[in-house]
């Protein structure tokens, strides 16, 4: 299933070309949020939809907080991803079940959108929860409509009430004093599809809700709609009130639009997406997921969320204050492995990290939590001047932080001899071309 | 109709203006992109326009308007198709878009033009499909080769080819299934169809013609390759104008993959069909 995945390797693209800017300028982020556009309507979200949404973020990430801060790329994905769940609603929207039974969802949507084949989907998936459904065939316009809804049933062994040609009012009133009959709990009606703009049909569908008032009105949406999303949507919206949308044939698409328009000009939630051919494809629509799949970083922006819990902006920006004056030492040392703890601890760090992929596991073999533990211990053990100034450490100052923090001299040898390589490094990330290869080096052990 | 009265307020409120500011481009872009030609094709027509008003020394906005409309009809232009008899059409595209409807109208003016027309039900997996086009069938009074439900189409369309080459019929139209270009097994039935044809009638013109639902997106352009990658596309059936979609995907489709649209569909009843006519939809665009 790849939707979203043309935006997602877009946006992508943009936000890595940003990472390589480091620190942000005005401009470079206008850039970014025209290329952020592009990409959107690109994935065929509405053009104004797309315009008020450029306009939100960019407001959001222009402040000055932003580019002031350390990680501003970071805070821009963000604000993006934020503003992608917001416009998507939230969180997954249940169906309605009414508290007297029969439950009524009634379909609406354009012709094709694939109201028939939900129907039987929804059915079959209610039937799986322990309902028991009744499929009600009212699309008596399009030929074979009520024979291809038989079908289905008959497929998944479930009643489908039909009268035929006969008024679909009339029908549904009909199949709604069967299922009280015989203690059928949903009903699910199928309606013709039609035009927004075709009046007399959108009437008919006013009617039926008139006349039976349903619990649930879905209206059925093709995930590979174009700019029409909004009106479409529209126009069904007010003659309606639709309690919520399905989006279906979303294996075929790769970009998703209508998913981000709709809700936005609508205000009703997308609970359902047709996932594929079979009855059996069909899922729940989670806004948040969906975001972070469209970004393709979700777990990196959970990281972020983490980080935010775990370091205050002040203590951030102290700290790369001294990474800058090489002033570090091992009060910032234990500084940072509080954070790490804060944040689930370096293993599940690494696990929400990008691109490691397979070489994961690799690594998380070598880490040794314990580690950085027996270290927290060894500076505790030191005195605030040993702390400041780990120089001054000799012999015998080793031999008794070894007693205090209970592990060998070695142990201790070790640390500090960790800490002045990272000092060392720090140094020559400061200043790359003194070092030169040995940096470049550096940097390809990164990763970078 | 609201929304009519709406896109004609717009079209007022953007050619009002006198002058080609930079506001007339944006306005511009929005009605652009609004018909789904993309971003990429909208700004290359907005900048083709600038190029020939520069070049024209054109200043106002209703010369502007006259070239932008040219321009856009311009863009449509490809070689038109000619029918020739006997001939297959294969009528392709994916789910929903409105295939069998379509096949109905195609039968419908093919016998205008006093040609005889025998159908093929191809869409042995969608449940009813073969119901839904016997029903046209019976409307229109042509014959329809049929085999049940789950049945090899391409051996219905071997039955079809012996009937029509006994009955010497004129046209032989294949629906097939819908499927997503995603499914490459689906799309290989769509080969055999072909190969079928080729090695059982190859005197017979055969024609696949792909139908495009006008409310989709850039979807569409992806549709058309990977369609094309499996058979060789003639045209475009270009269905559902009748609403207020656009259908301005047919431009990058046009431009990047050659292909011509054919037909256009404007409404339910079989009389719905048009030969593609490049002005009017130009000014369905601009409207």
């Amino acid at each position: 299933m790849a939707l979203f995945s043309s935006l997602s390797e877009r946006l992508n693209h943009i936000f890595s070309k940003m990472t390589k800017h480091g620190k942000l300028t005005a401009l470079e982020i206008k850039e970014a949020m025209r290329e952020i556009r592009v990409a959107l309507l690109e994935a065929d979200v509405n053009f104004t939809v797309a315009k008020n949404f450029i306009a939100k973020v960019s407001e959001l990430a222009v402040g000055e907080d932003i580019l002031k801060s350390l990680t501003p790329t970071q805070q821009v994905i963000k604000i993006v991803r934020d503003n992608l769940i917001e416009l998507m609603g939230g969180e997954n929207q249940k169906l309605n079940v009414s508290p007297k039974p029969p439950t009524i969802i009634m379909m609406c949507g354009l012709q094709g959108s694939g109201k028939t084949t939900l129907c039987g989907k929804l059915a079959l998936k209610l039937k799986k929860e322990g309902k028991k459904p009744l499929l009600v065939a009212c699309d008596i316009y399009r030929p074979a409509a009520i024979d291809q809804l038989k079908v289905l049933g008959k497929s998944i062994q479930i009643d489908v009430f039909e009268r035929g040609t006969q008024n679909p009012v009339k029908t549904c009133k009909e199949a709604i004093a069967y299922a009280e009959k015989f203690a059928l709990d949903t009903v699910i009606i199928d309606t013709a599809g039609r035009l927004q703009i075709d009046e007399k049909l959108m009437d008919e569908l006013k009617e039926i809700k008139k006349a039976i008032n349903p619990t649930e009105i879905l209206l059925v949406i093709d995930a590979m709609i174009g700019q029409e999303a909004v009106a479409v949507s529209k126009a069904f919206n007010d003659a309606l009130d639709v309690t919520g949308v399905v989006l279906t044939k979303i294996d075929g698409d790769t970009r998703g639009g209508a998913a981000l328009s709709i809700r936005s000009v609508i205000g009703k939630p997308i609970k359902f997406v047709g996932v594929g051919e079979k009855l059996t494809d069909l899922e729940p629509f989670y806004p948040d997921r969906m975001a972070s799949r469209i970004l393709g970083m979700g777990d990196v922006l959970t990281l972020i969320d983490k980080a935010q819990e775990a370091v205050d902006e002040q203590t951030a920006k102290e700290l790369e204050r001294k990474f800058k004056e090489n002033s570090f030492d091992l009060n910032d040392y234990i500084e940072q492995v509080n954070s790490l703890k804060k944040m689930g601890g370096l293993k599940s760090v690494l696990s929400m990290m990008p691109g490691l992929g397979g070489k994961l596991k690799q690594i998380e073999d070598q880490i040794d939590e314990k580690a950085l533990e027996r270290n927290k211990a060894i500076i505790q053990s030191m005195t605030p001047k040993e702390r400041g100034n780990p120089d001054i450490i000799n012999g015998s100052r080793r031999q008794r932080i070894a007693k205090g923090a209970g592990v060998q001299v070695s142990d201790v040898n070790q640390l500090i001899k960790q800490f002045n390589q990272s000092k060392e490094m720090m140094r020559m990330m400061k200043n790359p071309k003194a070092y030169g290869g040995k940096m470049a080096m550096i940097r390809k052990l990164m990763g970078n | 109709m609201g929304i009519f009265k709406k896109f004609f307020d717009k079209l007022k409120y953007t050619f009002k203006r006198t002058e080609l500011d930079a506001d007339f481009y944006d306005e511009l872009e929005s009605i652009l992109i609004s018909s789904d030609m993309g971003v990429e094709t909208a700004m290359d027509i907005m900048d083709e326009l600038r190029d020939i008003c520069k070049r024209k020394l054109i200043k106002d906005v209703e010369h502007a308007q006259i070239e932008l409309k040219q321009l856009l009809i311009e863009k449509l232009n490809v070689r038109p198709v000619e029918f020739e008899y006997p001939m297959i059409i294969i009528v392709v595209g994916v789910n929903g878009v409105g295939k069998t409807t379509s096949i109905a109208k195609i039968t419908k003016y093919f016998l205008k033009k006093k040609k005889n027309v025998i159908l093929a039900a191809g869409d042995t997996f969608r449940a009813a499909a073969t119901e839904q086009l016997s029903n046209w069938a019976d409307k229109l009074k042509v014959k329809i080769i049929k085999q049940g439900e789950g049945a090899d189409s391409a051996a219905v369309v071997f039955d079809a080819i012996s009937s029509m080459k006994a009955k010497n019929n004129d046209v032989l139209i294949v629906d097939t299934a819908g499927r997503l270009h995603t499914k490459t097994n689906l799309m290989k039935e769509l080969e055999k169809i072909n190969n079928i044809i080729t090695r059982e009638y190859p005197e017979a013109k055969k024609m696949n013609l792909i139908v495009l639902d006008a409310s989709i997106g850039q979807n569409s352009i992806a549709q058309v390759k990977a369609f094309k990658d499996s058979v060789n596309i003639d045209g475009i059936i270009l269905t559902k104008l009748d609403g207020t979609s656009k259908g301005g995907v047919v431009y990058p489709i046009i431009n990047e993959l050659h292909v011509p649209i054919i037909f256009t569909g404007f409404g339910e009843g079989v009389d719905d069909l048009a030969v593609f006519d490049a002005e009017n939809f130009v000014n369905k665009i601009l409207m």
